[in-house]
């Protein structure tokens, strides 16, 4: 089948340092694509490449067979790619239905429907009671349901997840994995950033490991965690092996 | 005058837009204690400068350091309020009409060379480089001043390494408005001032820290000699009264082209 | 609420009747300026880009009605519409280059105030137009040419813009634009991310509001008869344009009301007490503290504070 997302060669420099390096991938339209590496691999740049808010130097990126090269995120964003920010970004007087109904604005021009389906996102990703309250006033768990909500409200087919599970206990991580497989079984096919590996490991149908802005891995879960290239790339950094999907 | 502006953004991230009000105060200062006091602006401008530190670091104290955190909207508006107390207030004070201070020094002249110079400006030149240099001696060798420049590299680490991070802010506010009473003094027996110029001596001030780069000293320098060669251009090449709008479309222009400046870190 | 609103409207229509002339002059300054700070609100409160310098918008409108009604006999009517044209044009102008060069806070703000000077420098230096003694226009009291013989008639001129405008950023704030512009205020890039086309919305608000200040202008011009530069491209305007809606509540239906309503009377009382000679700049001060007040204690503005007030008690 046609990936939904195909990347080929992408390379991105800022000034001395090459962020990112010939970097080729692509996700199929219902798979789960985790992307990890060291930090200062390359990832959120990569993010920051594929949905607009940086130009590749060089390189193709096409989604849904067309090129989204050079389109502005909020383009992007409409055409069915949506990201979230790793350090998330409420809108913070807001109350939550209205933050979701911004994501949902993009697809639905009138405010009630828009309205309606943001109730909808937020009773999906568990906020339900928290509905009326200011984004400020949300801990930490709570924004990244939020964050993931404004970005279905908005109808994505690939959604870009830039570790979602930082900053979160056990128990909030098991909770967002099980939300995001949720995400991904009613047909959306992600693309996720993650430092955790037992999440990683968990969620993804295939891996692909960064390092030094370049891809170094790539396959199922379980042979890139066997890898000698992957745990030479962490030396010196634990991780646990879980059991593959 | 830029460089206290310079300092001010560069510690704080705060924009002073009271600052070319600040400036009029300084000259007014400077006015009275001439004319009140006998003393001359090349000397009493140190007393301008202690009373707009002392001003400036209340002014921090009281106001900016609760909204350092805030939106910059909040921060553009009230400095934007102390601008309009100062301005009117000075208005108020000395009323409208422009004034000059007298110094012994205004109508002496040199030759150097083949060029013929005012010795008043001269004196300003040369007291406004070694004050600047003083001020660079300072943030280099003094703790408080390498402390101010940690602080305006990255404020968190400098609470990390339990550096009185208030106290730097207040002090970097209050040098900053020390510069501005001191330029302000200096230049007063050479421009004539009124309460309503804060605007334009503001906008001088942008124009010269935006084109250096926002929280870069040897920028602000720069800039400033930058600057004020446009302007004297300017003012030979088109009438005097042109030439506000000389330092106007300057400004539009700096803005679009580098708002980072030469040496400067992008706005937050 | 809505029919404290009705009941309000109700005795601001009879109040003329009642009201001494003096009485009525300030009343239509409040709602001029209401209705200019409401315009401000659409860019300014909403959108949350702070504009320093709408005053520019205000004298584009009033010199362009003013010159169009005496050199070429159009009728300030049609002259009001071809101003809020010309200042749109303008606002597109510095919209565009503000928002495609990426200008926020700071910047932005000395963008704006950088053009009004510009203008102001400009006006005052071209005879065409009046020069430094600035424009004047001949009073007739024809109501073809926007000119009453009766205060009273301006009043509810006046009035009528402050509703126009207020039913304006109602309308915006129930929809999508309205959404987009409070989203936009808090996180662009957030905004961005989610399918939000900034750069079109902040134009928009931007063309909006600088059309309906250009309208403004052409009453300025035919209420107060004379066009000085330093007044009418002035900082001090922009700053009476924005400082009611900040004081009442930026980013609310009826902040730059309320805010007027507070303001001016305010500015009349500091006028009237220590207006004559050098006391002419009282009122500024007392704007520049209450400016410093709002921003440390009630940074959105008196109206949303008094909403909570009223809230408070009615509270299960």
């Amino acid at each position: 089948m046609t990936p939904l997302l195909e990347v080929t060669g992408i390379s991105r420099r800022f000034g001395g340092l090459q962020a990112v390096r010939d970097l080729s991938l692509s996700v199929a339209p219902d798979e789960v694509l985790g992307l990890i590496g060291p930090n200062g691999a390359g990832k959120t740049t990569a993010f920051n490449l594929l949905s607009g808010f940086l130009a590749p130097d060089r390189g193709q990126i096409r989604f849904a067979g067309r090129s989204i090269v050079g389109l502005p995120p909020h383009a992007i964003c409409r055409l069915g790619l949506c990201r979230t920010f790793q350090i998330v970004r409420p809108f913070p007087r807001l109350s939550v239905l209205d933050n979701v109904r911004v994501g949902a604005l993009s697809r639905r021009a009138r405010m009630e429907d828009a309205r309606a389906r943001a109730r909808e996102v937020i009773e999906q990703v568990g906020l339900g009671g928290k509905v009326d309250h200011a984004a400020g006033a949300l801990t930490l768990a709570e924004r990244k349901r939020l964050e993931l909500a404004r970005a279905l409200a908005t109808e994505p087919r690939l959604l870009l997840l830039d570790e979602v599970m930082a900053g979160l206990n056990p128990t909030e991580i098991e909770a967002i994995v099980a939300l995001v497989k949720r995400i991904n079984a009613s047909g959306i096919a992600i693309l996720l950033i993650e430092h955790n590996m037992r999440a990683v490991m968990s969620l993804s149908h295939r891996i692909a490991v960064l390092n030094f802005g370049e891809k170094i891995v790539e396959g199922e879960p379980a042979a890139v965690a066997n890898h000698p290239r992957v745990i030479e790339a962490y030396l010196g950094e634990e991780y646990v092996h879980a059991p593959s999907r | 005058m830029a460089v206290g502006l310079t300092l001010i953004f560069g510690v704080m991230r705060v924009v002073n837009f009271a600052h070319g009000d600040m400036m009029v105060w300084g000259m007014y200062l400077a006015w009275l204690l001439a004319t009140r006091a006998g003393i001359d602006p090349y000397v009493g401008f140190v007393g301008c400068a202690a009373v707009l530190f002392v001003t400036g670091v209340i002014v921090q104290r009281l106001l900016v350091d609760r909204i350092v955190d805030a939106p910059h909207e909040m921060q553009i508006l009230l400095m934007l309020g102390v601008a309009l107390v100062l301005e009117n207030a000075a208005l108020v004070a000395f009323g409208p009409d422009p004034q000059r201070v007298r110094s012994p020094l205004r109508a002496a002249t040199l030759w150097l060379g083949p060029i013929f110079v005012d010795v008043a400006r001269l004196v300003t030149f040369v007291l406004a480089i070694v004050l600047t240099f003083a001020l660079y001696l300072f943030l280099q060798r003094t703790d408080l001043g390498r402390t101010m420049r940690a602080a305006a590299d990255n404020a968190y680490g400098a609470l990390v390494i339990g550096a009185d991070v208030r106290r730097v802010y207040a002090a970097a506010f209050g040098i900053g408005a020390a510069c501005v009473g001191a330029a302000g003094a200096l230049v007063s027996p050479i421009l004539p001032f009124q309460p309503a110029g804060g605007l334009s001596l503001s906008v001088a001030s942008f124009n010269i820290v935006i084109i250096g780069g926002m929280g870069s000293l040897p920028g602000a320098f720069l800039g400033g000699l930058l600057v004020s060669v446009a302007e004297s251009l300017g003012a030979v090449f088109l009438s005097p009264s042109m030439k506000e709008l000389v330092s106007f479309s300057l400004l539009i222009v700096i803005l679009l082209v580098r708002p980072a400046g030469l040496f400067g870190r992008a706005p937050v | 609420m809505k029919w404290l609103a009705a009941a309000a409207l109700a005795v601001l229509l009879a109040l003329p009747a009642v009201l001494s002339s003096y009485a009525v002059t300030v009343f239509i300054f409040i709602f001029f300026y209401a209705f200019l700070g409401q315009a401000w609100n659409i860019v300014g409160g909403y959108a949350g880009q702070l504009s320093a310098g709408h005053a520019a918008f205000v004298g584009l409108g009033a010199y362009a009605s003013a010159l169009l009604s005496a050199e070429v006999g159009l009728t300030p009517w049609i002259g009001m519409l071809v101003g809020g044209v010309l200042s749109a044009a303008l606002g597109t102008v510095v919209g565009y280059l503000g928002f495609r060069f990426g200008l926020r806070g700071f910047y932005f703000v000395l963008l704006t105030v950088a053009f009004a000077e510009v203008c102001r420098i400009v006006a005052l230096n071209t005879d065409a137009v009046g020069g430094a003694l600035g424009y004047y226009i001949t009073f007739t009291g024809n109501p073809r040419q926007f000119q009453f013989q009766d205060n009273r008639v301006y009043y509810y001129v006046a009035l009528g813009l402050m509703l126009m405008a207020t039913l304006v950023v109602a309308a915006i704030e129930r929809r999508r634009f309205g959404a987009y512009l409070i989203a936009i205020r808090e996180d662009e890039g957030a905004c961005e991310a989610l399918g939000v086309n900034t750069f079109r919305y902040k134009m928009l608000a931007m063309v909006v509001s600088s059309f309906l200040t250009g309208v403004g202008g052409t009453f300025y011009a035919f209420y107060l008869f004379s066009l000085q530069p330093n007044a009418v491209f002035g900082i001090p305007l922009s700053v009476e344009i924005i400082i009611r809606p900040i004081v009442g509540g930026a980013g609310t239906v009826l902040g730059p009301i309320l805010g007027s309503f507070i303001l001016s009377p305010l500015a009349e009382v500091a006028r009237v007490y220590f207006g004559q000679g050098g006391w002419s700049g009282v009122h500024l001060i007392a704007y520049g503290i209450l400016l410093i007040a709002v921003v440390l204690f009630l940074p959105q503005g008196a109206y949303p504070a008094l909403r909570r007030l009223w809230a408070r008690p009615a509270a299960r």
